[in-house]
């Protein structure tokens, strides 16, 4: 049977042959150039986001707002445009009994389409910090960056803070993969799957406003998306990012396991 | 893969969906060196037949085996030596044809890879491999599934209505293509509702009808069992058909309408003695005789006969699938 690793680059190939894939990139990519270019245009800042105090006086401010403001829906959305297609595209294109007759089973194709999401995943995160990092640089220059307890860390230091935030936030984004891919197993239909899961991330923001269920907020996996800013306190807080890791468990496993089962039990009618 | 199992061993094939049995049952045996035709009229469940055994789709109950394994139980190991597609073959529109293949060749290992160039050229898909599949014509599509099944150097080929969407040519060539894998070792399970095809390619038919096997054996036997009636014109049929109903030996007598192509005549069945008697005894009464010749049946007839008559079928269940076969063939 093929290995792994050559079904998972076969199914990153197949990303990279689609439109779709370059959609979200392109998104990731072009936020931090718009955000960067109006900070030359317009004088003034974002003044009610954490960070945006500072974005002209070091760059490094720049990724953290931006984290900040793509965790409403922008990063949500890029995961779940890769992860919500990469099944139901297949259901799509009555691809899968195509596939399925080789002699690779089920379970290592699933686990590639995971593995591949994921990488897409992780791979806008990086794009849109190192375009932020390097545009915020550019226009504001790398100066010592002022945290979130009004210290200020070294450029140096901050740098690494940023690259460690970038890795926590990275772990509510595979949340939302993982449901985005469960929802693209069951509904066979890759239109449903992403809206689905963009809003799964928008209610359960929601939730965390209505009078009485403010107590469920730190266990939603959208609140995880803040987790990252234990970094830039002094000194570091590591407790919001532990929590991040074992609730951002307890929402991805349950999901892949349904999304498992249902992808290597289910009947292929289509194509 | 014990030697000696049978490339395809399936008993008591049964697969449900609500309310419409696709499949009813169907016990199916293919031995090595078969070229096995498997033939039925629309949503029959040939196509159903050959998702449970290519491991597509769940048999509500029964049991397939490839070469004595269970695609449910030994998942993409029982395709081993397995090639083959159902319905129309699938592709990635976003890559091109020899992409698509390289694609499946890497799921493939075994060197599939290293077959991709003869593969394209046996389908004559050659000078349109860099082309997208989005762009490809039906038939062209048709060939890049064969091509994928070549891929896996086959030692048990399932083939779904092979030659539908091919040009005349691509049929020839497809059956060609068959008829060489045959000689070579292959053994096929193909199925159509082509008789034609099937008794052009095939030395084993079982002819399916509503999710059942109605008919299952050689070829030979099925022409045996063909045989046939006696159309007979004459200057005066009502004397003639006084005559027939008394002549000894003669069954299933009928008068036939005319039709566009053919003036109305009598039909009976017969063996020559008694029909060289009723000559005699035509003549006799003073009818002239403008017409006394034998038909033969052709096996189109006969799956006709198995696949649309109603009390051929000890109880045929209620099932949307027989109500799709009648209303298409009525
Ligand atoms: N996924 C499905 N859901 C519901 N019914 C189905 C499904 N697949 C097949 N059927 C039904 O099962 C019956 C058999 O279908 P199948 O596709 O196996 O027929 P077939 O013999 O291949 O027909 P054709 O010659 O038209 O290809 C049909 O009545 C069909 O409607
Ligand atoms: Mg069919």
């Amino acid at each position: 049977m093929p290995t792994l690793r050559t079904v998972y680059a076969w199914e990153l190939r197949k990303l990279m042959a689609q439109k779709r894939t370059y959609l979200g990139l392109g998104i990731a990519v072009l936020v931090p150039l718009i955000f960067a270019i109006a900070l030359l245009l317009q004088s003034g800042q974002p003044e009610d986001v954490a960070f945006g105090r500072y974005v002209r006086q070091s760059g490094l401010a720049i990724p953290p707002v931006l984290l900040i403001f793509g965790s409403i829906w922008l990063f949500p959305l890029i995961a779940a445009l890769v992860a919500g297609d990469i099944v139901a595209a297949e259901d799509h294109n009555g691809t899968l009994k195509t596939i399925l007759t080789r002699s690779t089973d089920r379970s290592r194709i699933f686990v590639a389409k995971a593995l591949a999401a994921s990488t897409y995943a992780f791979v806008a995160l990086a794009a849109m910090g190192i375009v932020a990092l390097i545009a915020g640089v550019a226009v504001s220059g790398l100066h010592p960056l002022v945290t979130l307890s009004g210290t200020t860390v070294s450029s140096g230091r901050g740098l690494l803070l940023i690259v460690a935030s970038l890795l926590v936030y990275m772990m509510p984004l595979l949340g939302i993969v993982a449901i985005a891919l469960l929802l693209s197993v069951v509904t066979h239909n890759s239109a449903a799957a992403v809206v689905g899961a963009l809003m799964i991330s928008l209610i359960l923001q929601l939730v965390t406003i209505l009078p009485g269920l403010g107590a469920l907020q730190p266990y939603l996996l959208t609140t995880q998306f803040n987790a990252w800013q234990g970094f830039l306190r002094t000194p570091v807080d590591y407790s919001p990012v532990v929590r991040a890791a074992w609730v951002c468990t307890l929402y991805a496993v349950p999901a892949l396991g349904v999304a498992f089962t249902s992808f290597v039990r289910r009947d292929v009618t289509g194509g | 893969m014990s030697a000696d199992a049978a490339p395809v061993h399936a008993r008591g094939l049964v697969k449900r969906y609500d309310d419409v049995t696709a499949v009813a049952g169907v016990d199916l045996t293919v031995q090595a060196g078969d070229v096995y035709g498997y033939l039925g009229p629309n949503g029959a469940g040939k196509t159903t037949v050959l998702r449970m055994l290519l491991g597509l789709i769940r048999p509500t109950a029964g049991e397939a085996r490839l070469f004595g394994r269970d695609p449910l139980v030994d998942g993409a190991r029982a395709l081993e030596g397995v090639a083959g597609f159902v319905e129309e073959p699938r592709f990635y529109p976003y890559l091109t044809g020899r992409k698509n293949l390289e694609l499946l060749a890497a799921l493939d290992g075994h060197g599939a890879q290293g077959r991709i160039g003869e593969a394209l050229d046996i389908v004559e898909m050659t000078d349109r491999q860099n082309h997208k599949v989005g762009g490809y014509s039906h038939g062209m599509r048709q060939r890049l599934g064969v091509a994928a099944a070549l891929l896996r150097k086959p030692k048990l080929l399932l083939l779904d209505e092979p030659a539908t969407g091919l040009d005349p040519a691509g049929m020839r060539d497809m059956r060609a293509l068959v008829a060489r894998l045959s000689s070579e070792g292959t053994t096929v399970l193909l199925s159509s509702h082509l008789m034609p095809e099937v008794e052009e390619l095939c030395n084993r038919v079982a002819i399916v009808r509503a999710g059942r096997i109605v008919y299952e054996g050689d070829l030979i036997s099925l022409r045996a069992r063909a045989g046939g009636h006696w159309r007979l014109r004459t200057t005066g049929d009502d004397e003639a058909l006084r005559v027939l109903r008394a002549q000894r030996g003669l069954t299933a007598v009928e008068r036939e309408a005319d039709t566009p192509s053919a003036a109305g005549a009598l039909r009976f069945e017969g063996d020559e003695a008694a029909v060289a008697a009723l000559s005699v005894a035509l003549v006799e009464s003073g009818v002239g005789l403008l017409e006394l010749t034998p038909v033969r049946a052709t096996l189109e007839d006969v799956f006709f006969t198995l696949t649309e008559d109603a009390a051929e079928e000890p109880a045929p269940p209620p099932t949307t699938a027989a109500d799709d076969a009648g209303a298409l063939a009525a």
